[in-house]
């Protein structure tokens, strides 16, 4: 399976805190690359990084072929090609859940309205939401909101979905209705990026979980090497943490 | 959460009060001094049309057989006035808004230093100073010079009013837009300004009465306003007492009448929110 992200040896400082420290990984084509850890170990900032929402500094991340990091790059295409899910779901307010979805395939890549309405529907189909197209956001529960947020990120056909948080605002029944959708997204082989709490989603749709502490990569391997037999330390202390809780 | 940001307010603290159905008491205070102010302009050329009625007449543009003339009226020539600045001021503000919130530090620096040394001048001292330092290079016209006097004035706390608006715009609005690949200034176009709209419309609405009001400045630029025909009229009838009382009652009957409409608006805004 050839690379989809190649992430090198990345820090990220924040003034003097440091987000990221030297961070290695890479995700292959199909993959569902799933990061775990406690809060504040640079997580987040790993995915907005990938997409460029914030600026490495130092180390260099690729797309297939693109180099996401240094000045040449052509942000613009790097976010075409990366599709992003936020805690918050962030749907534009002021359009209905079609507008959200098709303004940014019309605007951003020249799709005539129709096609980009035909698809948006499609995609609408996929996560359960057709009847809602001409709802507004503040219409739709969180779990809603974030379904069509999927929608919206799924509509500029990316190469890969980063997922940051998607779940953590939600209650426990919106979260399945949202992990069902990711599942599915998992099983018809979209490479996917998720930072989250949600263990029995790693379980049982990941192939690769990541274990984060301290804006480093302590330990990478399969959902069964990680849950039933991590090798690091840190790792055993942060999984007895969670399933306990 | 997602928050509502629809529904944030910006306080605005002076001005007048804007009287919402809700808040009874600023409601029925604002009845009490609307139709006060309205019979007063009724009861006082009626009983006494010498000179109030001439008075009205003179200041509003009527002729003496209560023939509307647009070119003398003063009620014309301060609205001409108060809409020709406020839509500067708009321009002038959501440009200068736009530039205090740019990456560019030149610009931003720029702009934060223009609505700095405009909000310390007052706009009498403004007005002034556009009108005959200004005629020192460039002969300006009375009106357009109190425009661009006004404009420029109020250009700075309008711009104020967009920035305020634009930052309250959850930063995930511009997040999501950029990771969709918009550019910054699509963004902003297609994402942050509609949303900042609702938000502002308000406070701009009362920036409008406000300008209204300080458009009263303007009858010393030899401007015929409201104000600058009563005080024509009072210098030459010498009924000084009951001609500034009639524009007084004018005046607050506008800027009464402007508040309610801007609570209107506002009421219409928050169940259009509501409704989606």
């Amino acid at each position: 399976m050839s690379t989809r992200v190649k992430v090198l040896n990345v820090s990220k400082n924040f003034g003097h805190v440091v987000a990221l420290n030297n961070v290695s990984c890479e995700v292959k084509q199909g993959d569902v690359f799933f990061i775990i850890g406690s809060s504040g170990s640079g997580k987040s900032t790993l995915l907005r990084c990938i997409n460029r929402l914030e600026n490495v500094t130092s180390g260099d991340i690729w797309i297939e072929n693109d180099l996401v990091t240094g000045p040449k790059a052509n942000i613009r295409k790097i976010r075409e090609e990366t599709g992003m899910v936020f805690q918050s779901f962030n749907l534009f307010p002021h359009l209905n859940v079609i507008n959200n979805i098709t303004l940014a395939p019309r605007i951003v890549k020249n799709v005539p309205a129709e096609e980009a309405e035909e698809k948006a529907r499609t995609l609408l189909k996929r996560v359960g939401l057709l009847e809602k197209e001409r709802a507004y956001p503040e219409q739709l529960s969180g779990g809603q909101q974030q379904r069509v947020a999927i929608a919206r990120a799924l509509a500029m056909n990316p190469m890969v979905m980063l997922f940051d948080e998607p779940t953590s605002a939600l209650d426990p029944e919106m979260t399945k209705e949202v992990l069902d959708v990711m599942k599915d997204l998992a099983d018809e082989g979209m490479t996917m990026m998720v930072v989250s709490h949600e263990m029995g989603f790693a379980k049982a749709a990941a192939n690769k979980v990541v274990y984060m502490d301290n804006a480093e990569i302590i330990e990478i391997g399969t959902p069964e090497e990680i849950f039933n037999n991590p090798q690091k330390e840190r790792t055993q202390r942060f999984l007895r943490n969670v399933l306990k809780a | 959460m997602a928050k509502i940001n629809n529904k944030t307010k910006i306080e605005v603290t002076d001005g007048v009060l804007i009287p919402a159905r809700d808040d009874s008491s600023i409601f029925s205070a604002w009845r009490i001094a609307f139709y006060g102010a309205i019979s007063v302009l009724i009861l006082l050329p009626v009983l006494s049309p010498e000179p109030y009625c001439h008075i009205f007449k003179f200041v509003v543009g009527f002729n003496e057989d209560w023939h509307f003339d647009f070119g003398s009226s003063g009620l014309v020539k301060t609205f001409e006035v108060t809409v020709l600045s406020i839509i500067c001021a708009l321009i002038i503000g959501l440009l200068v808004g736009l530039g205090r919130i740019s990456r560019y530090p030149l610009i931003n620096r720029i702009c934060t230093v223009y609505v700095e040394v405009i909000r310390g001048i007052p706009l009498l001292v403004q007005l002034f100073y556009i009108y005959y330092a200004l005629a020192k290079f460039v002969k300006i016209m009375d009106i357009s010079a109190a425009v661009i006097a006004m404009a420029i004035c109020y250009g700075a706390y309008i711009s104020e009013i967009f920035r305020a608006g634009i930052q309250s715009i959850p930063k995930g609005q511009m997040e999501a837009a950029l990771a969709l690949g918009m550019t910054r200034s699509q963004a902003i176009y297609r994402i942050i300004l509609p949303q900042t709209i609702k938000v502002v419309l308000p406070p701009i609405g009362n920036e409008f009465i406000a300008l209204l009001k300080d458009s009263s400045l303007v009858s010393i630029l030899a401007v015929s306003d409201l104000l600058r025909r009563g005080r024509e009229y009072a210098s030459t009838a010498f009924y000084y007492f009951e001609t500034y009382t009639m524009v007084a009652i004018i005046y607050l009957i506008l800027t009464l009448f402007f508040s309610r409409l801007v609570a209107i608006m506002e009421e219409r805004m928050k169940t259009d929110v509501n409704q989606g």
